[in-house]
């Protein structure tokens, strides 16, 4: 039986370190109410939304309350838009006029965010994949709770780089349209390479086509519960250490499993996978820069930040699998700058750089995460970075993504405040020579040899 | 059976033990395993017990231990079993 020392570990993991599942994220298949009327398609997506998630924060509250564990969000992912509204939408404002039925829709049913307000553009774009992209500035605009991606390379596929230009642009224009609000828009756009089709996590997640008609797939968290169980092994060896964190990603892990469990039996909807992710918020204590220091650097960003973080999430994986009978997502640490303290004061300390954080994402996921970056930054600039960044995806078979924001009217040295668990961010200085030359190139890149294994 | 986790904290006092248990019974929840330590003035209480009889919302009983924690001064949690089961049992 259950001792009280085990009871007092648990609870004090809730109460003091933070420990949460992050997000429980009801994925929708959207597939079924396509149709070339855009008020009919409206009215599907609407009346689909909101009856499947009926019961999904009422759900989502009486587990919190009957297991003492926090769910902080409970979201919905659904069906890339791209691919729902090609039939009806036939330029960038029909498809606007959706996103302003699922921010309703959303609103309806008390979630935050819903993702899939996307497009999976790979190895190239349909029109409507290209409608779509080009309304997300003022789909951002004029919804709250709409969350973007745009898939623009793959291993199998390669890079898109007329998508990685138009991305660029996309980017660009999404700050305009959101300046009033420090560019708020382009944090809930992601541009990613090879996007996987359950991700719970927004602002990313959307229902692939692979997918069931509807999904639970579940979050988990705890980067404070790792950083204190790191505490109590100062100055022993990497077998301790690794051993350490193993355990830890296990007993979080198993939260989630159990959450997920629950929620897909009461919502009678079929569980999908639990996602291993580290996810930082801005409150104390609750870090991925932290673990790193309290690995050994005296602060993120210092030479030996890649190892670590190689290390970090490697442990978490191997703890993180044995936990659940399906693994899915995104799986990996997190290092988005705003949503992270750690990761802001290694910013303010000139310990952090835009080139560092893009080797960290070679080891882990996602990628280049809520960075703020000038105003002024060129979309070309922006295309590049993105660029950069889905090489490192297509050729290392792993996500990578990128959530820049260039912040209107505000350079080096300021500050971007989002708000909630966004966060604020310092704005990062970026590499100010050119690459219009590279990214004016039509076409894409092709796939890496190694993705040819058949 | 159905089992849920009592945990009961807080400055100790007269009858703790007393209106915790007196209200489980009401509830016909039945006492498995109880254990109790003060650690400089705290009181620490945990009690297994099994809800399986229990004739109302189980989110329900949370809130009501939660309020009579407020009536005695001490912080009362009740949770289900399985959370500290899944985490600490393979």
């Amino acid at each position: 039986m259950i001792n009280m020392y085990e009871v007092s570990e648990t609870n004090k993991m809730i109460e003091s370190e933070n420990l949460d599942v992050r997000t429980i994220t009801l994925g929708i298949s959207l597939l079924d109410c396509i149709d070339s009327d855009l008020k009919e398609l409206n009215r599907k997506i609407y009346e689909k939304i909101t009856t499947t998630a009926k019961n999904l924060v009422s759900v989502g509250r009486d587990i919190e309350k009957e297991f003492g564990i926090p769910i902080v969000n409970k979201r919905i992912s659904i069906t890339p838009i791209a691919l729902v509204g090609g039939a009806a939408c036939k330029t960038p404002e029909d498809f606007v006029e959706i996103a302003k039925t699922l921010d309703r829709a959303a609103e309806e049913v008390g979630v935050n965010f819903i993702g899939g307000y996307s497009a999976l553009v790979s190895k190239a774009m349909t029109k409507s994949d290209e409608n779509l992209i080009r309304s997300i500035p003022q789909a951002l605009a004029v919804t709250e709770r709409i969350c973007s991606s745009v898939n623009v390379g793959s291993t199998k596929t390669g890079i898109n780089m007329d998508a990685v230009r138009l991305c660029g642009e996309i980017v660009k224009a999404t700050a305009e349209a959101t300046k009033d609000r420090d560019s708020l828009g382009c944090a809930k756009l992601v541009i990613f390479c090879n996007a996987p089709d359950d991700n719970p996590f927004m602002a990313g997640a959307f229902l692939g086509v692979t997918e069931a008609d509807a999904v639970i797939n579940v979050g988990v968290s705890g980067p404070g519960v790792v950083k204190k169980a790191l505490e109590k092994v100062r100055g022993k060896g990497f077998e301790e250490l690794c051993e350490t964190i193993k355990k830890t990603a296990f007993k979080v892990t198993r939260v989630g499993q159990l959450v997920a469990g629950e929620a897909s039996q009461r919502l009678g909807v079929p569980f999908g996978i639990v996602d291993l992710s580290l996810a930082p918020t801005p409150d104390v204590g609750d870090s991925v820069a932290e673990i790193l220091e309290e690995i050994g650097l005296e602060r993120v960003g210092a030479p030996g930040t890649t190892a670590a973080l190689a290390l970090l999430n490697d442990q978490v994986k191997k703890g993180g699998v044995m936990a659940s009978s399906y693994v899915g997502g995104l799986s990996g640490a997190f290092i988005p700058v705003s949503e992270d303290q750690g990761m802001i004061d290694a910013v303010h300390a000139g310990s952090l750089t835009l080139e560092k954080l893009e080797a960290m994402t070679c080891v882990c996921s996602v990628g280049l995460d809520m960075i703020a970056i000038p105003g002024k930054t060129s979309a070309s600039t922006i295309s590049g970075i993105i660029a950069d960044e889905m090489a490192i995806g297509m050729v290392n078979q792993k996500t990578t993504a990128v959530r820049l924001i260039p912040v209107i009217g505000k350079d080096v040295g300021e500050t971007a405040q989002f708000g909630g668990l966004l966060g604020y961010a310092p704005i990062m200085p970026v590499n100010e020579f050119g690459c219009e030359t590279f990214i004016s190139r039509k076409g894409r890149i092709p796939a890496p040899i190694h993705s040819f294994k058949n | 059976m159905k089992k849920c986790i009592v945990t009961v904290l807080g400055k100790d006092t007269v009858g703790i033990v007393a209106k915790v248990c007196t209200y489980l019974a009401e509830n016909k929840i039945n006492i498995l395993d109880i254990s109790q330590t003060i650690v400089q003035g705290y009181f620490n209480m945990m009690v297994i017990a099994d809800v399986t009889e229990l004739d109302k919302d189980f989110t329900a009983l949370c809130d009501e231990m939660e309020t009579l924690g407020q009536e005695i001064g001490v912080s009362i949690h009740c949770q289900r079993e399985e959370i500290f089961e899944k985490m600490h049992r393979l």
